[in-house]
């Protein structure tokens, strides 16, 4: 008799357990470790659970390094998130790997993407007809300098160089050495393994005339005489003028925080971070034009919802994405983390803000690199500035042997 | 049953215990790893077919992997002879001092006890260029033209090894003093009465005696160096085994393959290659050192 009742009340239990949790749905959030981003989406939870009872969201976070391996070793398992934020240049590998399921194409179709989002965003988020993720914020290129150096080196504070042509100029001028001929400040940063591999493929590649992959980013093409110029602009910055090297000061956010370099070209994203520097006075300009040519590298995390989601956290899902891809967080963003609104309309408001201004500017006319395998097309970027840099090869042959090196990785991924 | 195999049933029953933790642990993912090296397994495949041999041909054609064996090798070849001799030099001193032994011997033992991450990222910022280097500053402060270090592709893979050379002196110092200790005084007094000088007493008595530890710290630190990661993973600029990969050992191509490019069948092939040289090695040394050792 005593073993029935307790075998009901333990089946009474059980049953509450599961109307309870069926009242709740819970589901989980990823997103790499960036200070700021994952302070403000606390209070996204918070704000999205209190508009939409029932409803709960964990949010889990990685460091960058790390995030990729814990997506590839959690989500085929089944163990992963239900909604994650991914850099869009690791896109095509998610959806190739099958991780991120096609959202309701009902509401996230050409149409939508279109009207919603720059131009940009709207090319790189498309594959096929599908859509698989939308993101909040984009970033942009801008050139950065420091006020106090431009001073002290008897420039204008407020005027930085407009042309390539005047950026050798200043950044020359800016470059100090010691006795022995050691750079001990950095007149212009190089860092290609930051943003200077984007700025050589995106923007300087275009400048000289190049058009350094084909539309659908699957040929590679600045292996000719106008990349090889571009190409050869940037490495003589490095070994003829001297104005920076590769891991100066460690890097070119830590020289530039440390006043070690007078400009850098940098992210929309370091906003917050430079900011924060106490007694930084620094500037943001457009990038520098060349031959009267703008160009820009934009960039984007993007929010997909994993294949395995299903059911009651599907809905719960695409209900939370929506809202972190809403006009409302999307200038919260901008507010809190520096980076811009994917959402043109949004910016109007700021577009005389001196430091979102030049970032704004660079997004009309900035392309997305469409990277199939973002670390391994970085590295060859690396690699081969360091040939030239360190192994004193020959501009062109290097260049040459890059270009069929990127193009094997592209070949590989779409074989 | 008798007392022995009473005894004999329990020594085994506790033996068993590490046994299955080694076979689940140890022997089982590395048999699994075998099987899977001759497929195409990676994490962005939906499906894993089994290639044969495809792996081996894959990687021995990678030129970068070609040359991570070759930096391996070159860590193991200069950097493990480089500890024996210097721990023994050491050692053969610190046995000479009658005053302050435990003190010179924390000194030297120090940087083996501190963790490797923190002993490779102070290196990696002395190394610096200017104007932040410590080293570099010492060396402009006596006239020397500053150095490259882990900047220049011809230096930073001497930079990482000696490191891991300095780090790995206070285990192997330690171990010679031990060894110096249980060689016992009345053979050398013996000698010494016999008329042998210092020279001949080292040759001929001591490190001869001291030749089962040699071995033993062979063996250990050529396995050590064979498997470096840790120190070119956080010495070379974003972990990347540069400048263009002329630090990049075995262990972190191994590493890039699995979790940067998620070919884990391509990175189950190279670990299996690295572990053949490793035991391959291990085997000419301890056949080479066996058969001196009998004088």
């Amino acid at each position: 008799m005593k073993a029935r009742k307790g075998l009901i009340f333990t089946v009474l239990i059980f049953l509450a357990v599961v109307a309870a949790g069926a009242q709740t749905v819970t589901i989980t959030y990823w997103q790499y470790f960036y200070e700021s981003k994952v302070k403000l989406v606390d209070e996204l939870i918070k704000k999205f659970e209190a508009a939409n009872p029932g409803i709960k969201v964990e949010q889990v976070t990685f460091p960058y390094e790390s995030f990729n391996q814990k997506v590839a070793a959690s989500i085929p398992a089944g163990e992963g998130p239900d909604v994650i934020t991914l850099f869009y240049g690791w896109l095509p590998m998610y959806v190739k790997g099958g991780y991120l399921q096609e959202l309701p194409p009902a509401e996230f179709n050409k149409a939508y993407f279109d009207k919603t989002y720059y131009p940009f965003v709207a090319e790189s988020v498309d594959f096929g007809g599908k859509y698989y993720s939308a993101p909040t914020a984009v970033r942009t290129l801008a050139l950065i300098w420091n006020k106090k150096l431009f001073k002290e080196a008897g420039y204008d504070p407020n005027t930085p160089p407009r042309t390539l042509e005047e950026l050798v100029t200043y950044a020359k001028k800016l470059s100090k050495f010691d006795a022995q001929g050691n750079l001990v400040q950095s007149g212009l940063l190089m860092q290609p393994s930051g943003q200077g591999h984007s700025w050589l493929r995106e923007v300087l590649f275009r400048q000289f005339g190049n058009l350094p992959y084909s539309a659908d980013y699957r040929k590679v093409s600045y292996a000719d005489a106008n990349g090889v110029a571009a190409f050869k602009w940037y490495t003589d910055l490095i070994t003829k003028d001297k104005v920076g090297y590769p891991n100066f000061a460690t890097d070119d956010v830590t020289a530039f925080k440390a006043g070690k370099g007078a400009m850098n070209i940098d992210g929309s994203f370091r906003i917050a971070t430079l900011n924060a520097v106490k007694d930084l006075e620094w500037g943001v300009a457009e990038l520098p034009s060349y031959k009267g040519i703008k160009s820009n590298y934009a960039s984007y995390w993007t929010h997909g919802i994993v294949s395995g989601t299903k059911g009651k956290k599907l809905e719960a899902s695409i209900k939370f994405l929506k809202y972190l891809t809403s006009p409302e967080v999307q200038e919260l963003w901008l507010e809190r983390v520096g980076e811009l609104p994917a959402t043109p309309a949004l910016s109007e408001k700021y577009k005389n803000d001196p430091v979102v201004q030049p970032f704004l500017k660079g997004l009309a006319y900035a392309k997305a690199s469409l990277f199939v395998d973002e670390a391994g097309q970085r590295t060859v970027f690396v690699d081969m500035i360091d040939e030239v840099v360190l192994k004193k090869a020959d501009p062109a042959a290097v260049l040459k042997a890059a270009a069929a090196k990127e193009q094997a990785i592209i070949d590989n991924f779409w074989k | 049953m008798t007392l022995a195999t009473k005894r004999a049933i329990t020594a085994y029953t506790f033996l068993a215990l590490p046994l299955v933790f080694f076979i689940c642990v140890r022997l089982g993912p590395m048999l699994y790893m075998l099987v899977m090296s001759f497929s195409d397994w990676g994490l962005l495949r939906k499906q894993t077919r089994f290639i044969g041999l495809g792996n081996y041909v894959t990687i021995f054609s990678d030129p970068v992997f070609l040359q991570s064996l070759g930096n391996t090798m070159r860590y193991a070849i200069f950097g493990a002879p480089a500890v024996i001799a210097i721990s023994l030099s050491i050692a053969l001193l610190l046995d000479l001092i009658p005053k302050g032994k435990a003190l010179f011997r924390l000194i030297y033992v120090l940087p083996y006890i501190t963790p490797i991450v923190a002993v490779s990222w102070v290196w990696r910022w002395m190394y610096l260029q200017p104007p932040l280097g410590v080293i570099n500053e010492l060396l402009m402060a006596i006239g020397l033209p500053a150095q490259g270090f882990l900047n220049s592709p011809d230096q930073a893979l001497q930079s990482i090894m000696a490191v891991n050379v300095w780090a790995e002196l206070g285990y192997c110092t330690t171990i010679f003093l031990a060894g110096l200790q249980t060689i016992p005084k009345e053979i050398s007094e013996a000698a010494r009465i016999d008329g042998a000088n210092g020279r001949l007493l080292l040759f001929k008595v001591t490190l001869p005696l001291l030749l089962p530890i040699t071995l033993f710290l062979t063996v250990m630190e050529g396995i050590q160096f064979l498997r470096i990661f840790t120190q070119v993973y956080n010495m070379s600029f974003q972990a990347m085994g540069g400048p263009l990969n002329s630090t990049k050992s075995a262990a972190l191509y191994i590493y890039q393959k699995a979790f940067t490019n998620f070919e884990m069948a391509q990175a189950a092939s190279a670990s299996l290659v690295l572990f053949v040289i490793i035991m391959t090695v291990t085997a000419i040394q301890l056949k080479f050192f066996d058969k001196k050792m009998n004088y």
